[in-house]
């Protein structure tokens, strides 16, 4: 029960620290912010290695968490690029040739 | 030893803090950057802090280098192709598939338990684990589809009907739930699985296109607690604490996108699309305006050559009309001119806070001169010429002075405050509000017709024949 105890201090830590991190954002970041913080839900990564990690030869659990790791990836990768494409337009030293898009 | 046991350790605390920084570092504009790259170094450090605590078979190995591949190049393909106007349906995209993958992860252990049989905590995690990661998932390809035009709003969603049908499946959901542990990977999983997805769909169809931004937000923060939830389930404590920050982070968005819109979670989210429900007095034609004054591009570009200060009030409309690099280059041929200009940006203007800053940006409108509502209301008693492009309930004054409009309370751009305003529009339909904007009746006003993208390069045009900013290159 303590590591069960334990796990939800930290959930509740983590939630209001969550709240505190974000509590006065700019308007505009608004998307980014949204963007960036999907990126990190798909830290579920790290569920989808271990269950990969504990498949002990099964199959159909390999499998299972090789799908879930390559939803999960797209989730991370995707999220953090997109993120980055969008906060680089704010930056004001940018070149006009690089804006297409 | 004791060394090489506290070495993950260290690693997790590092990729906590780095996340925490990073997510702190996304809200102001110039670390923003940086901190997203922080995050993703965070993200790479747990996977590694994770790879050198577990001990892998080969097999274990190529299964992961599978599950890489396929996933990492779909999210590099995705998100150097899609484009600035197409984000939140990409945001809806990504974050449905992050709900799906937390899915897998419990569907994989309450199939085959490979960490022993789970105990009850594993139970009920598992249980919410599969309940949010479907709801996320299907709710989210069903927002994605909504924006995207795929996906319309069917009639029976708009009726009581559809209470009873989600009520139905969150029971069944329930029941699922409750019979789950003595038959862990029996009928009430699937059962769970087949109405959690459906519920998702069932929630989240009702919902008209303009408050989608809304629920992909707290859909986001779903997708957190999905996480939260997959991290009790393998034990994960550093999974838990990026999850629960997520869903936070999730929640405090959509309540700002909630406030700015004048509507309440649970209207969004339980009263069905807002113009369907409403009684719209003319059906949302044009039979309920009756002194509209309309202009060619000629008047309007004359007006915006005499003026000295000249507001852009961009909305939807712009976005939808992908017209942002003709906006600017409009104004930067008005700025050669001598005219100071600047932009109006409501706090949902787009189709999220924020959306619209990115696209402007992506048209390289300086930061500068986007000012915020709470800025630029002031400046609108000196304001010569206003210019709505496809923005509408934003700018509506009865949400200021009637109090029987369903706007009343929204605070709004105070455009009516100017000398003249031109409202730049496709036809006189109603905002996704489904109703009247006492805005174009004034006698100020005057409604130029067209998409936004060709009213602006015929404004372009018919100033340039004028002879203004003649250095300007297009």
């Amino acid at each position: 029960m303590s590591a069960l105890s334990q796990a939800l201090w930290v959930l509740l830590l983590g939630s209001l620290l969550g709240l505190e991190l974000i509590g006065k954002v700019p308007p505009t970041l608004h998307t980014p912010l949204m963007s960036g913080a999907n990126a990190i839900s798909g830290i579920t990564v790290l569920a989808s290695l271990t269950l990969i990690a504990q498949a002990n030869g099964q199959v159909p659990l390999l499998l299972l968490g090789s799908l879930s790791l390559g939803f999960a990836l797209f989730n991370v990768v995707g999220g953090f690029l997109v993120t980055d494409r969008m906060l680089a337009m704010f930056s004001r030293k940018k070149t006009r040739s690089g804006g297409a898009g | 030893m004791a060394g090489l046991d506290l070495l993950p350790a260290v690693i997790d605390l590092v990729a906590v803090l780095l996340l925490a920084l990073g997510i702190k570092g996304l809200s102001k504009v110039s670390t923003a950057r940086s901190a997203n790259g922080l995050a993703a170094l965070a993200m790479g450090l747990a996977v590694l802090g994770l790879l050198i605590q577990q001990p892998l078979s080969a097999q274990a190995w190529l299964w992961i280098a599978i599950g890489t591949a396929a996933g990492g190049l779909l999210g590099l393909v995705t998100a150097q192709r899609v484009p600035m106007t197409a984000m939140p349906e990409t945001v809806a995209l990504f974050n449905g598939c992050g709900g799906m993958a937390s899915l897998l992860v419990a569907l994989g252990v309450a199939l085959y338990s490979p960490g022993g049989a789970p105990g009850l905590v594993e139970q009920i995690s598992i249980v919410i684990s599969v309940f949010v990661g479907a709801i996320t998932f299907s709710g989210s390809i069903v927002a994605m589809g909504k924006l995207q035009g795929w996906i319309d709003t069917p009639g029976w969603t708009q009726s009581s009907l559809r209470h009873g049908v989600n009520i139905s499946l969150a029971v069944a959901c329930l029941a699922g739930s409750i019979t789950l542990p003595g038959a862990m990977a029996g009928a009430p999983l699937w059962v769970l699985v087949v109405a959690s997805s459906l519920l998702g769909i069932g929630v989240t169809l009702p919902i008209g296109g303009a408050d989608m931004p809304v629920v992909i937000s707290l859909l986001n923060s779903y997708s957190g607690v999905a996480a939260a939830a997959a991290g009790f389930v393998v034990g994960s404590q550093l999974l838990i604490v990026a999850g629960a920050m997520v869903g936070a982070a999730g929640l405090i968005l959509t309540q700002v996108m909630c406030t700015g819109m004048n509507r309440s979670l649970v209207s969004v989210l339980f009263g069905g699309a807002l113009g369907g429900a409403a009684p719209v007095g003319g059906g949302g034609d044009e039979a309920g305006y009756t002194r509209i004054t309309s202009c060619s591009a000629e008047e309007c570009a004359l007006a915006l050559e005499a003026a000295e200060r000249v507001v852009f009030v961009p909305g939807y409309g712009l976005a939808v009309a992908q017209a942002q690099h003709a906006l600017r280059e409009l104004s930067k041929l008005l700025e050669a001119h001598g005219v100071e200009v600047t932009y109006a940006i409501h706090p949902v203007a787009g189709r999220m806070p924020g959306h619209m800053n990115v696209l402007l940006a992506e048209a390289d409108v300086p930061y500068e001169q986007l000012l915020e509502m709470d800025t630029i209301n002031p400046e609108f008693p000196r304001t010569d010429v206003v210019i709505v492009l496809g923005a509408n309930d934003v700018v509506n004054p009865d949400a200021k002075s009637d109090s029987s409009s369903p706007l009343f309370g929204m605070p709004v751009l105070e455009v009516d405050q100017a000398r003249q305003v031109f409202v730049v529009k496709r036809s006189l339909g109603a905002g996704y509000a489904g109703i009247k904007n006492a805005l174009f009746e004034l006698p100020q006003t005057a409604m130029v017709f067209g998409d936004a993208k060709a009213v602006l390069n015929g404004l372009l045009s018919e100033l340039r024949s004028m002879g203004v900013g003649k250095k300007v290159a297009a």
